[in-house]
């Protein structure tokens, strides 16, 4: 282990690795050995930092020089400028969309995208080598194993996950430390911990760039859940999609085996703990936690109701206690700085902070941890850095396929579990979906029932038959071909399912279309009963027409593949609507704003 | 497996090494060695060697070392500046490799500047 002056830390996420990040490591650590600096500057591989948006994303410290949008062209300014001679690529330093602020004299940490964060989850993101359990041991790691093992009882673990206020964090919320406890009362010869990390919410990758930044913190975390509720064995149910998550989980149960902090005896106290690693094939349903098990099982990934629960019968018929990703990551932070410091975090109910994976309309996409209680506002336009372009917000998604859209209105809910059910929508794992004036929330809803509708494992009527219906009927009214009743017809089956589906996937696929109903149901008559689309997103619904402001340059004329438009040089051009296929090649090409939809 | 004492050993050992990167908290010393075109061809760089050489042997967590252009007073180079955490900063001149064991020793774990190889010892004699 050698010691060097400089480190450059290059983001090895699922975000910035296929904005290529491999390549700008190879090209770092030959540009440094070709100027000799092998021995003074280090390369180092890291999880996500979070703004995806910038990637690929490049910190030098000691100085904390936050590099924005690499290219592997520039790595070669960046290795004879700054690393030796010490002077910033003040072109390549990340910009603050809404301040235009160039980082280059600020820490990392006064950046307006981190500087209303707090990270506990993903604390090591961005900050150590995955692949190296010495820089998690470095960042306290295992310590927290350390102290459950030699100085806390089983009770005591418990019990301080249960005062912490700790609730899962794969969306229902239910109390941690209440499920510990479960799990704990239950009497079995063999029990067994699991961690669902089987993320398939549409635009949520909050499990997976933990797993990817810092996934030693996981396995510490049910090494401790072992302990507490006396199981020896544990499995981590991880997607096949996410091949880096499933690489680093590799390495490190390699690594921390090899340590002696998994296996056999560990730490020379005489607990056992084996964690294995099984794949899942993709399907959306296997989040839900008996089908879950099930598929760890080897069967088929379908629910079965509830009870029995898992905690007195689950894996194998024994036992088990399952938690999300993202919860297990805030366990070892607790057992070390005590439930009464994480319990001061949060509100009332919902305690700490939670991850979102932003996404949609939004300057800073990517991957922001909040404290519980944060609003709306401040995560959308102080995090996010608001709309591009200059757009107006519409509504904001949360919750996924189970949640909600959330209008203007309502930004300054503060975010926390019982909130944003009150407002309609729900927490779910984290994705939070920005939407602007183009978007139609008709569409939004069709596009999440549509998921629904593919990944219905089948087994239950109401879910399987009724949520195909809805599908019909809001494709229908997209086409333009929607009916007086429609929206009474869609209540109706959404009521339906929502009390008659076997699991949670069911109970909770109505959800997109009803809080659109709830807000946006101007939308909907528009398309019925007016044949219109309001944010001239549907295609069926709308006319690209040419406005005055045309100077008949002709470029809208020879870019249109269906020969739709006709006029003549220095003349106002027309559309035949007959002809159009409404590609927006034109309005694309228009260099005077002259084509408009309506 | 690994006892308790040894996985304390690592992780003293491995934050001597990336703390580096947690250089946010003010509890930090700074080794600034001036590392421009005239530091570099009065031997800057082997300073900078035998100083991570021996803030690695003793293990030093919360020091770092890097470099800056040139302040100007290239008769004097190299020149090194130390800033212990709360301290005024000490400026080192014409330093070569076999100064800095003392400089580490006297000044940046002990706390007592090294008075003979300072820049105002320099300007005096």
């Amino acid at each position: 282990m050698d010691i060097y002056r400089a480190h450059v830390l290059v983001c090895g996420g699922t975000g910035c690795s296929s904005s290529g990040s491999a390549t700008l490591i190879e090209r770092f650590e030959q540009k440094i050995a070709e100027n000799g600096l092998e021995k003074e500057v280090k390369v180092i591989r890291t999880g996500c930092f979070g703004l995806c948006e910038a990637g690929p994303v490049v910190i030098v410290y000691p100085d904390g020089t936050f590099y924005s949008r690499v290219k592997p062209e520039n790595v070669d300014e960046i290795v004879t400028e700054h690393l030796l001679k010490g002077r910033k690529v003040e072109h390549l330093v990340y910009t603050d969309h809404a301040t235009k602020e160039q980082n280059a004299e600020k820490a990392l940490e006064d950046i307006n995208f981190y500087k209303h964060q707090m990270r506990i989850a993903l604390r090591n993101c961005g900050v150590i080598d995955p692949e190296n359990i010495d820089e998690y041991l470095a960042m306290d790691g295992y310590r927290a194993l350390e102290k459950a093992l030699t100085s806390m009882t089983r009770e005591e673990v418990i019990d301080e996950v249960l005062k912490s206020g700790l609730r899962g964090r794969g969306g229902a919320g239910f109390p941690t430390g209440k499920k510990w406890q479960f799990a704990y009362n239950s009497v079995s010869d063999q029990k067994f911990v699991a961690c669902n990390a089987d993320e398939g919410d549409p635009g949520a990758f909050m499990d997976r760039s933990i797993l990817e930044g810092d996934p030693h913190a996981v396995i510490e975390a049910m090494a401790i859940a072992g302990y507490a509720i006396g199981a020896s064995i544990g499995y981590i149910y991880v997607r096949a999609e996410y091949p880096i998550a499933v690489k680093r989980l590799q390495v490190a149960i390699g690594q921390a085996e090899e340590y002696g902090l998994l296996g056999d005896n560990i730490l020379g106290t005489g607990f056992n703990f084996h964690l294995y690693i099984r794949l899942g094939a993709g399907a959306f349903v296997c989040g839900e936690e008996t089908a879950l098990m099930h598929s760890i099982e080897g069967k088929r990934g379908e629910p079965t109701t509830r009870p029995p629960f898992p905690a007195v019968k689950g894996l194998f018929e024994k036992p088990t206690m399952l938690n999300n990703v993202e919860t297990y990551a805030n366990i070892a932070q607790i057992i070390l700085k005590g439930a009464d410091w994480y319990s001061s975090i949060g509100t009332e109910k919902s305690k700490g902070t939670k991850v979102f994976a932003l996404g949609g309309k939004i300057n800073n996409t990517g991957l922001v941890e909040v404290p519980m209680g944060t609003t709306l506002r401040t995560v959308i336009y102080e995090v996010g850095g608001g709309c591009p372009n200059g757009k107006k917000f519409k509504a904001v998604q949360t919750g996924g396929p189970s949640g909600g859209c959330l209008p203007e209105s309502l930004l300054d809910t503060p975010v926390d579990y019982d909130n944003l059910i009150a407002a309609g929508s729900m927490m779910g794992s984290g994705g939070m979906i920005v939407m602007d004036e183009d978007n139609c929330m008709v569409d939004i809803a069709r596009f999440y029932l549509e998921f629904i509708v593919d990944e219905s494992c089948g087994k239950c009527t109401p879910c399987r038959v009724g949520t195909k219906r809805m599908l019909e009927i809001l494709n229908r009214i997209v086409e333009g071909k929607g009916e007086e009743g429609d929206i009474e017809k869609l209540e109706e089956l959404a009521t339906t399912i929502k009390s008659t589906a076997l699991c949670g996937l069911g109970q909770t696929a109505p959800n997109p279309v009803l809080s659109t109903l709830r807000f946006f149901r101007d939308e909907y008559e528009a398309h019925i009963k007016e044949k219109r689309c309001p944010a001239h997103h549907c295609q069926k619904l709308l006319q690209y027409v040419i406005t005055d402001k045309c100077r008949g340059c002709t470029a809208c004329a020879r870019v249109c593949p269906a020969g739709a438009i006709t006029g003549e040089v220095k003349q106002q051009h027309v559309i035949d609507p007959k002809k159009c296929l409404k590609c927006g090649a034109c309005m694309e090409k228009c260099r005077f704003g002259a084509i408009i939809k309506i | 497996m690994k006892s308790l004492a040894e996985l304390e050993a690592i992780r003293k050992a491995t934050l001597s090494r990336i703390n580096v990167r947690t250089d946010e908290k003010g509890d930090t010393t700074r080794v600034v060695i001036g590392m421009a075109t005239c530091g570099i061809a009065a031997g800057a760089r082997p300073v900078m060697l035998s100083f991570m050489d021996e803030i690695q042997k003793r293990q030093l967590a919360h020091v770092t070392v890097s470099q800056t252009g040139c302040v100007g007073m290239c008769r004097l180079e190299p020149m090194v500046d130390v800033i212990l955490p709360g301290k005024e900063k000490v400026t080192y001149v014409h330093v070569k490799p076999e100064m800095v064991p003392r400089i580490v020793a006297e000044h940046i774990v002990n706390g007592r500047p090294v008075e003979e190889y300072t820049i105002g010892a320099a300007e005096n004699a």
